[in-house]
């Protein structure tokens, strides 16, 4: 066993993990941050998509040892109590989702991407940003749609990305 | 979430429990074998099986049908809210709970609506008339002079009314459904038609929705199956040395089935990784390379004529000219996104078991024999899964983690892994067809034969056998079981002489199960395929083709409508090059949806890829109670169904599925989506069909059409991949 230490959404948390322990395994199990999901276990299909340090990461593909110090941020750590993040309340709007088993790995790429590409997403950039997370329903086009308004809704919405973060 | 079985979740929904006044009434009785929770009704022939009012004027809502990510969770309610008269904030729904709601057929078949949805708005209507019966006599008004609005009996003229739950509060309504119970007018509906928001998007945008995946309850293990190498393959040994290293697994090892449990999910993957298990492996599969050829060759359980008009063999004989195509659908996985899981706690003589099937009721059975145990001692209860469009791995992780916590008397969970789910869900058959047709005088189709090989489901059968069992040497009924692959293999064009026959295969390569539209995609395609070939023959353009021999009105409009949207030009296929355009339809299971799909394609000759532009869609499915709810099925469809078309083929070799992930079973991505044009047709007054299938029987058979339009090669053969069409292109106007 070895011990780690880290952030997540904003609280910090310090654990004795088996050396090989994923990410992902990690913040469903011993978090209990089951909002973020296991997809395929081969880092093809980005369900478990969470931002370490601010940045998109598949936790499939993260030991939880890696992340020593990091920030961790997952679906459950976007919205502000009540108030859901623009990009969340996207997806809700426009009906991004159908199973939604998809959706937390879609959502933690969406912003990784504005805050890649700006918050004037045309339709081919997000199709080709997103090429690496599969929707199986598939609600590819309403996922689209959820992006591109979200990311214009991001625009002003700096402290609560910063406070996600 | 950390999601713990809420026992506050339980009580809240039996807590509509309802004290039996009506106890001599003989409809209480439940229906045998269906023992519920105390004082629930589930005799699907009476009302308060449905629905239970509660003194604070909320409602609860017993569905036997289930939510994939499809909508009903917003639909049913909508249905019977509207039918009685009261807020959809009021009402709560249950469903696929075998201990609490009626057994109403399984989520299958596109049945949710048009049957599930159908029987709660006519207990509704029941319901409503014996409100208005009960708020009548308290106002001393006849009945004919309240209304029921707003979770209340009013005077039909004004004045104060009487709650519902004042009126039934805490009894039974203790009737029959009323067959005969007058539906209200859709012209005066309030909430069906409306494009109501589903109420579980909240909780899944912000990852707190209740999964089957996310569930935890107390005392529970963590389970992974070890999987044998081969089908039918016999464990030999295993060597339990080899995890010792990792504290507090145990192995539960039942004859074939072997499987890790640990307190810490982690351990329990890492043991199954680790474990050395000898195994016995024999070549028992046809692989696919030969599966084609095998499909013809039998063994048959029979053959069976599906339909017989005028005498198409000497029509066809005597015809001057006829036409012959074989088309092939291959073998596919539902790829659901998520890997099946399960929760089970089997002890003390009785089960209950979490579980993401589209048939608690139905797999109750299943199980109870596994297991030992009296049927009502199995309780099923529906959780969330990931999408899974037909029975995919959930109810056999059901019954590996039912096995598990037997053998241990502890509740376990079960996860697949990815390479279990690719490898080991009972997969959508193959199909072959071979289709003959002549044209008459007049242009028009004057015979066709469909000949089809296809495996034969077991009648009568209750479930696919399930892998857990099935390695554990349980007894359990045995046979297959595919949906009803037959359908629609005829031309819907008035052709005087039509034969239609089935070759029925005794087995199939791999287990099968139901899979979306089952059957009727790959029947659709050769059919509506092979007429654009007759279209071609007769130097006719594919629509005008069509049109000139479709008399039902809402099929003509619905190829009209999908024509129009993407701007169809008449002429022969194929056309001059570039884009190419196809169209097909389908009137779903020869008497449901109406559907007709167009699409444009260029084809890249030199890499052979088709790339898809635009997907044009009219949609009839009578009645629309959501209509974002049927735009999101439409588009899954499509999307869906373009996948399969163009990448998806199981591969497997003598002994096992060698497509085993993502890379080696690749699917549609970003990249690839058209843009989708969706028409979809409102009629009020007909009755309600579902949409989570017909719209994808078209697309294939479109596909095919526009890529013939684009540059003359017919594809007969799924999926599309490009090295068929360069094939295909080597050899232009041949077969693909």
């Amino acid at each position: 066993m070895a011990s780690v230490s880290m952030t997540i959404n904003g609280k910090a948390v310090r654990a004795n993990v088996e050396p090989r322990t994923l990410l992902v395994e990690f913040l469903r199990e011993h978090q209990r941050l089951t909002g973020t999901h296991v997809g395929c276990d081969t880092s093809q299909c980005g369900a478990c998509t969470i931002h370490m340090d601010g940045k998109g990461v598949k936790s499939c593909t993260v030991l939880a040892l890696q992340c020593e110090g990091a920030q961790i941020t997952t679906i459950e750590g976007l919205a502000n109590g009540e108030e859901l993040h623009p990009m969340q309340a996207a997806f809700r709007e426009n009906h991004g989702l159908q199973c939604g088993y998809c959706t937390p790995g879609m959502i933690m790429a969406a912003i990784d991407i504005v805050k890649r590409k700006g918050h004037d997403l045309d339709e081919h950039v997000i199709r080709e940003e997103l090429e690496g997370n599969i929707c199986r329903c598939t609600g590819y086009h309403n996922i689209v749609k959820s992006i591109a308004a979200g990311a214009k809704a991001m625009r002003g919405h700096a402290g609560l990305q910063q406070a996600a973060e | 979430m950390n999601a713990h079985l809420s026992r506050r979740a339980f009580l809240q929904s039996t807590g509509a429990l309802v004290v039996a006044f009506g106890a001599a009434d003989a409809g209480l009785a439940q229906a045998p074998g269906s023992a519920g929770a105390p004082g629930r009704v589930l005799d699907p022939a009476r009302v308060d099986a449905y629905l239970a009012l509660h003194p604070d004027g909320t409602m609860t809502i017993y569905c036997g049908k289930v939510d994939l990510g499809t909508g009903l969770r917003i639909a049913i309610p909508q249905m019977a809210a509207e039918e009685l008269g009261i807020g959809l904030e009021k009402i709560n729904l249950i469903e696929g709970d075998t201990a609490l709601t009626p057994d109403q057929g399984t989520t299958a078949g596109s049945t949710g609506i048009a049957r599930g949805g159908v029987q709660i708005r006519q207990a509704a209507a029941t319901a409503r008339e014996a409100l208005q019966r009960m708020g009548a006599e308290r106002l001393g008004l006849a009945p004919a002079d309240v209304v029921a609005t707003e979770g209340e009996v009013r005077p039909r003229n004004g004045g104060a009314g009487i709650g519902f739950g004042e009126l039934i509060g805490d009894r039974q309504f203790a009737l029959k459904l009323d067959a005969k119970a007058p539906l209200r007018n859709p012209d005066d509906y309030l909430l069906v038609g409306k494009p109501l928001r589903r109420p579980d998007i909240p909780a899944k945008v912000t990852g707190t929705h209740l999964y089957v995946h996310n569930l935890r309850v107390d005392g529970m293990l963590h389970g992974r199956i070890v999987r044998p190498p081969a089908v039918d393959a016999k464990l030999v040994s295993i060597d339990e040395s080899s995890i010792a290293h990792i504290p507090g697994v145990r192995v539960v090892r039942i004859e074939n089935f072997l499987g890790v449990v640990a307190e810490d999910e982690w351990d329990a993957v890492r043991a199954s990784r680790a474990l050395e298990a000898n195994w016995e492996t024999r070549d028992t599969l046809v692989g696919d390379e030969a599966l084609r050829q095998s499909m013809q060759a039998g063994p048959f359980e029979s053959d069976e004529v599906l339909l017989k008009k005028g005498d198409a063999r000497s029509a066809l004989a005597s015809a001057s000219d006829r036409l012959r195509s074989e088309f092939y659908w291959p073998v596919q996985t539902h790829g659901s996104m998520g890997p099946s899981c399960a929760v089970a706690d089997v002890r003390d003589g009785k089960a209950t078991i979490w579980t993401a099937s589209q048939g608690t009721h139905r797999f109750r059975f299943a199980f109870a024999h596994f297991l030992g145990l009296p049927e009502d001692a199995v309780r099923l209860i529906y959780l969330d899964g990931a999408g899974c469009y037909g029975m995919n791995g959930h109810d056999d992780a059901a019954a590996d983690a039912a096995l598990m916590s037997r053998a241990l008397g502890r509740p376990v969970r079960v996860q697949w892994m990815r390479e279990d789910e690719h490898r080991f869900d009972p997969k959508g058959p193959p199909q072959l067809l071979a289709l003959e047709g002549a044209l008459g005088s007049d242009g028009k189709i004057a015979a066709w034969r469909t000949e089809m090989w296809i495996p034969k489901a077991t009648a009568s059968l209750p479930n696919v056998p399930l892998l857990g069992p099935d390695a554990a040497g349980a007894k359990q009924p045995m046979g297959i079981s595919t949906g009803l692959i037959s359908q629609n293999a005829s031309p819907p064009y008035g052709v005087k002489n039509v034969d239609v026959l089935a070759h029925w295969l005794k087995d199939a390569p791999l287990r099968p199960s139901n899979i979306r539209a089952p059957g009727k995609i790959a029947n659709i395609f050769a059919v509506e395929s092979f007429t654009d070939e007759l279209a071609a023959k007769a130097r006719e353009d594919s629509l005008a083709f069509r049109l000139n021999s479709l008399e039902d009105p809402r099929g003509v409009e619905v190829l009209k409508r999908a024509a129009a949207l993407l701007g169809w030009q008449a002429r022969p296929s194929p056309g001059p090059g570039g884009l190419g355009r196809g169209i097909a339809y389908v009137h779903y299971k020869d008497n449901e949806n109406y559907v007709a799909i167009a699409m444009e394609v260029e084809v890249d000759r030199p890499t052979g890829a088709i790339h898809v532009r635009r997907v044009a869609c009219a949609h009839d499915c009578g009645l629309m109670i959501n209509p974002d709810g049927v735009r999101s099925q439409v588009e899954g469809n499509i999307l869906q169904t373009l996948s399969r078309a163009l990448f998806e083929e199981i591969k497997f070799d003598r002994k096992g599925v060698t497509s085993a992930d993502w890379a080696s079973y690749p699917i549609l991505t970003y990249p690839d989506v058209p843009e989708l044009l969706i028409d979809l047709v409102q009629r009020p007054h007909e009755p309600p069909l579902g949409a989570g299938e017909a719209s994808a029987a078209p697309v294939a058979a479109a596909l095919a059409n526009a890529v013939h339009d684009a540059c003359g090669i017919q594809l007969r053969t799924v999926p599309f991949t490009r090295e068929r069409v360069r094939t295909a292109l080597s050899g232009e106007g041949k077969s693909g």
